[in-house]
């Protein structure tokens, strides 16, 4: 309504400029705003009743979804599962995808071939890969068999029932999916970065190890704390290769946060439980973003943020 | 079919709280006379003829399968034939999305007649007031169902809903396995079943599949065994007060152990899904499963020949335990209902008693859609095997609904979580006890 009596009037032109944003942002921001954060407020409003999903909502339990949640052997075994993927992202799969990235940046035969075949595995949908996965990782199926065909039958293990074992199969089989996003995304980066910088370096004396680690890592530092970034994000939230293949099992050994929530809510309709958990998982991820933005990305996009808000 | 009873099968887990008594007698009789009636059909003669005025009865159900789809759409063509003032509006849903649809449906907008399961989740939507107390509507002809069926869709002595289909779960075994392992009759008592698993094991066939992704079908086999052992009235009382540290309950729980002491279950049972347990009994690689009378189905469907077991397929109702006080006939067993909804018109209630004529259900029967709960259709019921879970049925002196449908909440998803740690190792017999006794008191 706003907008339109503000149609209607002509304006000084400092409020034509908002009015114009203000109309193209409307849209998106009606859309963000019912089915994003309407969403989140009305889950934290749930987490503070005990609700069933069908009687009415009267029985309110004030913090106390939060406190069982916190003392919750099940629910502190999910966030440790998400720290662990997250601790083996960054140290693993991380620079796992730098390495291919440096390494396809060269100019050889069949390097559009090769970044395709890396590139593949992510355009795949979760389900997909966690139902063909679990086929494969089944007793005497496509894996078992394999390492007995090279004569490593002592290597065979049950790879998904194994509570010790479990979430490091799960590791793997998401570092196979995303390995390749992280390092087209690297790749990108490295582009960006002008060949005379490195042939300067080259040229002042530096080895080729010396003018990586002086010359390229740096430039390509922006690149790497969003992909970082990216993946920290994802290994909180992870809950859809996990759901298909394990369901968090065997007996809660790769459940993560996510996968909680989801069970308490749609398998035992503890609606108000599963809210507290859905607005701790929130918490958790905003305050990583957050302090992530503050402290690390900051430095990268100061002139971009700054500049347009002032 | 098959599919429909995979969905209903491993959804049933979602559900929920009604101790099933069958043989005898329904539960729900005494208040027949007590409870209030609704307007409309407090006179016999209104749910015979009803008001003859234009009506509209919203029916959503879920058999999204053939032959069942067009059974339940013919059987609606039907009444409105006979009663042309009445439209019938079907909806087929989905399993998942039926469930979606009818938790975000207010109660004016509620459906007259949909699909239940009966047990924890209707006794949730009876409590907050979104389903019709039909005793008295059909007191005149429920009599014609089968009581043990019929008292999972009465809470509180009120009665919410009709079955249309009730089974009983069993072992369902491979013959040919056992005769390989020189066993000529399937088990008695549960120390024959341990002997013969190990006669199983010895024969270098995988004795037991079970599923320890999905969890309950084990969990069935630990209820089995505390009813076995503390009996039907035990149960009861232990799901009526919450209170689970029970000699039952831990003795079945020690009976559990024995079982894994055999390593009877089949390779990698630990992550298996029920379709993985299927499959490895319908490949003719494990010997047995416990399982309702949805089993050959789905181990037809999951088998890499897509034929199952066919006439080595053989099934026994669950074994006794020496000294307990459960009796060989004490069942447990669930199916599918029909709930009548809250601003259901008479003409609802009218469809329902056409619906459960010997006719539809024979129907059913004989299309495998379910084990129809009509009384005088058994005969339509062709195979061995379903024969032998319906005179189980039929013979129940006790009938105890699954019991993560009969209990609703936390509860309900704790017995799945609770057992499968014992099976795989993880807990104590007495850490399940408390488990359940903490779920049950927090609701």
């Amino acid at each position: 309504m706003t907008a339109i009596s503000r149609r209607t009037r002509p304006r000084p032109a400092v409020g034509a400029k908002w009015l114009t944003i203000g109309l193209f942002v409307l849209p998106a921001l009606v859309l963000y705003a019912v089915f994003v954060i309407l969403p989140v407020l009305q889950a934290m409003q749930y987490s503070l009743f005990k609700w069933n999903g069908i009687a009415p909502l009267t029985d309110f339990v004030g913090l106390q979804n939060y406190v069982i949640a916190l003392r919750n052997d099940v629910f502190t075994t999910s966030v440790g599962n998400n720290l662990l993927i997250l601790v083996l992202s960054l140290a693993i799969q991380i620079p796992f995808s730098l390495a291919l990235a440096v390494l396809l940046n060269r100019r050889f035969r069949g390097r559009a071939a090769l970044r395709l075949l890396f590139f593949l595995p992510y355009v795949l949908s979760e389900a997909v890969t966690g139902i063909v996965f679990t086929l494969m990782l089944q007793p005497d199926s496509v894996v078992d068999a394999s390492l007995a065909a090279i004569g490593l039958e002592g290597l065979t293990q049950d790879w998904l029932g194994d509570s010790t074992l479990v979430m490091i199969t799960l590791f793997v089989l998401i570092s196979w999916k995303y390995f390749g996003f992280h390092m087209i995304i690297m790749l990108a980066g490295l582009q960006g970065i002008p060949r005379e910088l490195e042939e300067a370096a080259l040229i002042d004396g530096a080895d080729r190890r010396q003018s990586f680690r002086y010359v390229t890592l740096p430039l390509l530092g922006p690149t790497i704390r969003v992909s970082v970034f990216l993946s920290m994000i994802g290994a909180l939230q992870l809950f859809e290769m996990v759901w298909v293949m394990t369901a968090g099992g065997p007996v809660n050994a790769s459940s993560t946060m996510a996968i909680a929530m989801f069970k308490a809510g749609f398998r035992s309709n503890q609606f108000g439980y599963g809210s507290a958990l859905a607005v701790i998982l929130f918490v958790v991820c905003l305050v990583v973003a957050l302090l992530y933005q503050r402290f690390v990305l900051r430095r990268d996009t100061e002139g971009a943020i700054t500049a347009y808000g002032g | 079919m098959s599919s429909r009873w995979r969905s209903l099968a491993s959804t049933g887990i979602i559900v929920a709280v009604v101790a099933a008594c069958s043989g005898g007698g329904p539960s729900t009789a005494p208040s027949v006379a007590g409870s209030a009636a609704p307007s409309a059909a407090a006179s016999p003669a209104a749910s015979e003829g009803t008001t003859g005025e234009p009506a509209t009865v919203d029916w959503w159900h879920i058999t999204t399968g053939e032959p069942g789809k067009s059974i339940f759409q013919a059987a609606a063509d039907a009444y409105t034939a006979e009663n042309p003032n009445v439209t019938i509006n079907v909806t087929v849903l989905e399993n998942e999305a039926f469930k979606t649809k009818l938790s975000t449906t207010a109660a004016a907008d509620y459906p007259d007649l949909f699909q239940s399961w009966g047990g924890g989740i209707m006794a949730a939507q009876a409590d907050a007031g979104l389903l019709k107390d039909i005793t008295a509507d059909i007191a005149e002809w429920k009599d014609t169902i089968n009581p043990g069926a019929m008292s999972i869709y009465a809470y509180n002595g009120t009665q919410y809903g009709v079955p249309w289909d009730m089974g009983m779960i069993g072992f369902w075994y491979n013959k040919a396995h056992f005769e390989q392992a020189g066993i000529t009759a399937p088990p008695a008592t549960w120390d024959e079943y341990l002997d013969d698993l190990e006669k199983l094991k010895a024969a270098g066939l995988e004795p037991l599949a079970i599923a320890g992704k999905d969890k309950w079908p084990s969990m069935h086999l630990w209820t089995y065994l505390v009813l076995r052992i503390g009996g039907g009235e035990a149960l009861s009382q232990m799901i009526q007060s919450g209170n689970w540290n029970t000699d039952a309950c831990t003795k079945a729980g020690e009976e559990v152990l024995r079982l894994n002491a055999l390593e009877p279950y089949q390779a990698g049972y630990k992550s298996a899904d029920y379709n993985a347990e299927a499959a490895a009994v319908g490949n003719g690689k494990a010997t047995m499963e416990l399982m309702g009378q949805w089993a050959p189905s789905v181990q037809m469907d999951q088998s890499a020949d897509k034929k199952g077991l066919g006439d080595d397929l053989g099934w026994f109702a669950f074994p006794t335990v020496a000294g307990g006080a459960g009796a060989a006939t004490d069942g447990v067993g669930g199916g599918n209902g029909t709930a009548v909804g809250v601003n259901a018109p008479p003409e609802a209630i009218d469809f329902l008693k056409f619906f459960s004529s010997v006719d539809i259900g024979n129907k059913l029967n004989t299309d495998n859609v379910g084990l129809s709960t009509v009384i005088g259709t058994e005969g339509s019921v062709q195979d061995p095997n379903l024969q032998a879970v319906l005179a189980g049925r039929g013979d129940a002196t006790f009938m105890q609904l699954y019991l993560d449908q009969a209990t609703s909440g936390g509860l309900s998803q704790a017995f799945n979580d609770a057992t499968i740690a014992l099976f795989l190792g993880e807990s104590t017999p007495a850490e399940v006890c408390q488990a359940l006794t903490d779920a049950a008191a927090a609701g």
